[in-house]
């Protein structure tokens, strides 16, 4: 590292004019990356990561502007410098790698062409020998038969390799910094190792420096020598990465760390000490549970088949001519194959698997929204699967069987407030009648789920992301069904009220009986609130049993790779924070 | 808890939308003054026939054909009636077309789309051939043909006005609820124990409701047009009405002789109409843009 920095942002100070006067975004904040280094911004949203690295790319949106501060990169100083000159720098000596990489790359144009397209605009590579650079370039990310790949459209490709081209684009022409920007946040636990140890490799290689902007402390502490936390548009900390994951100085710092679930820790543990403290653990009273020998919900030899479309068209035909395709492909999709499992009352199960692993086919069958193709589905000895999707949602049944969705906002009518949103499945199928009756109804809805009352007349918009998920989870409990399907509850949330919410789901299953059939991608999250796991890998079981056995000693390759692929600092056995990613 | 404090003054969707609505025309005063003329507008048509000096159907042969002076504003016509009584009397009717239609298309091609766009399947393939069909005509021909074939009267009229506008309609109204189809609210609310039909009419429409109004602002000067230029070629209302079409259509052939007046004035009231719906279709796409309430 020289004395001189790369990167020396100073005073930064960003703001936006909104309609509320202005905002400030970011507020005199100093960062510096020096060559070859790779740095951390960790922040939850809205903490100003993000804005800071657009500040620095000069890419901020109309509404935005640098209001304060200098920031220099290798003695030009990028706040001066004229748009011809940032066009320059933007790809050739800063590039960016953003969070969703399909929507970082041009649908309709193969990716060997917008490979090709960077390095011309930026002459990097004569025109005769712009295909081999770029084939080499595709094979530098660890696409595989490259040659081949260069024909290939955006959609052809998984998330992780669309990713890998962007990271390729984005390193085309050897710049000096790079800037990614939650690249993993889209895709899967193994995936996110692969994209990640592949980014820090080739930057190592290349002396190159790196800013990782996440909100991942686990991620940042893994792969980068310094972590530079943000809290509401100010650095808080900025630390060896080390330092920072072992002993962080500031309040914010370790609430963050509590909060970010790692093996070895309860669901109290998460939150903040003072509200840990504050609630003894024994305060909710268990509710006696049933004491059956039937499960609540029993699954046997599920199937979900899907017809194949693009392979029977046309384009599937001539493909096959073209490529001579050797076996014809069945013309079903098998999203879900031959799966059993059972919840007992009381019981929560995780259903863990990655993205397309058919975890959320299997329970949306379960919640009766799409119809089986095949197989039983018991709840409670009745034979529901039988029952037509259609014709169960007015059903007494449907009562019993609820579910929390992934995104709180997008389960939310955005026309309706939150209170009408609670009251919807009372009106539709409680027994509770009377305008006065259902809002009391709702308003001790809202205090079990720990919203405040007076926020009830208010519509989603207006109101933050944890408020929203409250919402979700009052209208999710309304009727007291017995089995509540979780899918992905908080992934859309910040870690801090990933924690809350979490805890709040607990308290809610032991003081109403529920059960709960939680399906994540997540397998600490899983520890922490389920007894049991089965594990999904393309629509099959791969293992099941007790959380802590399977989580502790997994017996399927598939559970020890995903296990492995968590980002899992580990410091005793590095000297510095540098990953070995040399193999 | 880090649940961030949302914003201070929680409101009635009402009051909230009046807010974004100042705030925005602050911002763009064509929108504001787009706004101030459909209000003029609305009050010549509600009080305009009661306030005109000269009853606009009287003919007065004695004084036919003058310019415009301090005793008609406007001048008169062939046979000595004034054109600004007829002018502002015949806002009523136009503007009365215009709303009819647009409100009977936006039944018509409104809740087609929205059935189309949310149910897909059979139902989704019967408009979209409807709307085919429709626009396989050029529209005016197609309102002449509709007008020629049932009579013109007012009510038929409006029935072609609101035909031709219908696949514009029911296109819009198809996109919007399809992206909403399978949201994460339309299944909580089938998880809720809603019907199909109760999900498209309680949680999708209301949704679609502010693209909806900006298309009936946008098709609002279309449909006066179209209302003013079957009348034009006669077969709309019918003289001696007034009605802004006729007008024109009875002061073209004094354009030659010089004079203009006759076909001026009510041609300019058109084009007024027109240009403050369509300004206004503008600021009411940007009062309901999400894109702008940051």
């Amino acid at each position: 590292m020289t004395s001189v920095p790369l990167l020396d942002v100073r005073d930064l100070t960003v703001e936006f004019s909104t309609r509320r006067g202005v905002v400030r975004a970011v507020e005199k904040i100093d960062l510096s990356v020096g060559r070859g280094e790779t740095v951390a911004i960790v922040g939850e949203s809205g903490s100003g990561k993000s804005v800071t690295s657009y500040a620095v790319m000069r890419i901020l949106d109309r509404a935005g502007r640098i209001a304060e501060g200098s920031v220099m990169f290798s003695g030009i100083d990028l706040r001066a410098a004229d748009e011809d000159d940032m066009r320059d720098i933007r790809g050739r000596e800063i590039s960016m790698v953003f969070q969703n990489p399909r929507a970082a790359l041009n649908p309709i144009r193969k990716i060997g062409r917008q490979i090709e397209d960077v390095l011309l605009e930026h002459v990097k590579a004569a025109r005769a020998e712009v295909t081999e650079k770029a084939v080499e370039i595709l094979d530098q990310v660890r696409i595989a038969r490259p040659r081949e790949r260069y024909h290939a459209y955006p959609f052809e490709l998984s998330g992780g390799m669309c990713q890998r081209v962007v990271i390729a684009l984005a390193l085309a022409c050897r710049p000096q910094l790079l800037i990614a920007d939650e690249p993993t946040t889209g895709l899967d636990v193994t995936t996110q190792k692969t994209v990640m140890d592949l980014v820090v490799e080739l930057t190592r290689d290349r002396g190159m420096s790196t800013i990782l902007i996440t909100h991942d402390l686990g991620l940042a502490a893994t792969y980068c020598d310094r972590v530079v936390v943000m809290e509401k548009g100010r650095v808080v900390e900025s630390a060896a990465a080390r330092t920072v994951f072992t002993a962080p100085s500031h309040p914010y710092t370790r609430k963050l760390m509590r909060a970010t679930p790692r093996p070895g820790l309860a669901l109290r543990d998460l939150l903040p000490e003072e509200e840990a403290a504050a609630v003894p653990a024994a305060t909710v009273a268990k509710l006696p549970v049933k004491d059956e020998h039937r499960p609540l919900l029993y699954v046997d030899k599920l199937v979900k088949e899907y017809p194949r479309k693009g392979l029977a068209g046309v384009s599937g035909a001539l493909k096959k001519l073209v490529r001579r395709a050797p076996a014809p492909e069945p013309d079903v999709f098998r999203a879900v194959d031959g799966i059993s499992f059972f919840v007992n009352r009381g019981e929560s199960v995780g259903l863990v698997g990655e993205s397309g692993c058919g975890k959320s086919t299997t329970s949306t069958m379960v919640m009766r929204l799409i119809d089986k193709t095949d197989g039983i589905i018991l709840f409670d000895g009745e034979d529901i699967g039988e029952i037509p999707a259609k014709r169960f949602a007015r059903l007494p049944m449907r009562r019993r069987i609820q579910m929390v969705f992934q995104d709180p906002t997008d389960s939310l009518n955005p026309r309706f407030t939150a209170a009408r949103v609670i009251a919807d499945p009372i009106l539709r199928l409680g027994d509770i009648r009377g305008r006065d009756a259902v809002r009391a109804r709702c308003e001790e809805l809202a205090r079990q789920v720990g919203l405040p009352v007076d926020l009830l007349d208010r519509f989603p918009h207006q109101l933050s992301g944890g408020q929203k998920a409250r919402v979700g989870i009052a209208r999710a409990i309304a009727l007291k069904p017995e089995l509540v399907i979780l899918d992905e509850p908080t992934a859309a949330l910040d870690v801090s009220v990933q924690a809350v919410v979490l805890n709040l789901l607990q308290e809610l299953k032991d003081s109403l009986g529920m059960s709960y059939l939680f399906v994540s991608h997540d397998l600490n999250v899983v520890r922490l609130l389920c007894d049991r796991v089965i594990v999904m890998r393309a629509g099959k079981i791969v293992e099941t049993g007790p959380t802590e056995q399977v989580l502790s000693a997994p017996q399927a390759q598939y559970t020890r790779d995903l296990i492995a692929a968590i980002p899992q600092p580990n410091f005793a056995e590095r000297p510095v924070g540098r990953a070995a990613a040399h193999s | 808890m880090t649940d961030r404090v949302a914003p201070a003054r929680p409101s009635s969707g009402l009051a909230a939308l009046i807010r974004h609505g100042r705030y925005v025309i602050a911002e763009n005063r064509v929108t504001g003054f787009a706004f101030a003329l459909f209000l003029v507008i609305v009050l010549t048509a509600l009080i305009g026939p009661h306030v005109v000096p000269h009853d606009p159907l009287a003919s007065d042969t004695a004084a036919a054909l003058k310019p415009p002076s301090a005793a008609h504003w406007f001048g008169t016509d062939q046979i000595g009636r004034d054109v600004f009584s007829r002018v502002v009397a015949a806002t009523r009717l136009d503007f009365f077309i215009a709303l009819a239609s647009v409100a009977l298309v936006f039944f018509m091609g409104g809740l087609a789309g929205v059935a189309a766009g949310f149910f897909g399947g059979w139902t989704d393939r019967v408009v979209g051939r409807i709307a085919d069909t429709i626009m396989a005509f050029p529209l005016f021909v197609l309102a002449m043909g509709i007008v020629a074939a049932l009579g013109n009267t007012v009510q038929n009229i409006i029935l072609a006005t609101a035909i031709v506008n219908f696949p514009l309609y029911a296109r819009v109204a198809r996109a919007e609820a399809n992206v909403r189809r399978e949201a994460g609210f339309v299944l909580a609310a089938r998880l809720s124990g809603n019907g199909e039909l109760r999900i498209l009419l309680a949680q999708i429409l209301p949704n679609i409701m502010p693209i909806m109004i900006v298309q009936m602002s946008l098709t609002m000067g279309y449909a006066i047009l179209n209302a003013a230029g079957l009348s034009f070629i006669g077969l709309g209302v019918r003289p001696p009405t007034a009605e802004w079409g006729i007008m024109v259509a009875e002061g073209a052939a004094f354009m030659v002789s010089g004079e203009w007046w006759i076909a001026f004035f009510p041609g300019a009231a058109l084009m007024i109409a027109v240009f403050c719906f369509n300004l206004l279709g503008d600021g009411l796409r940007d009062i309901v843009d999400p894109q702008r309430r940051t």
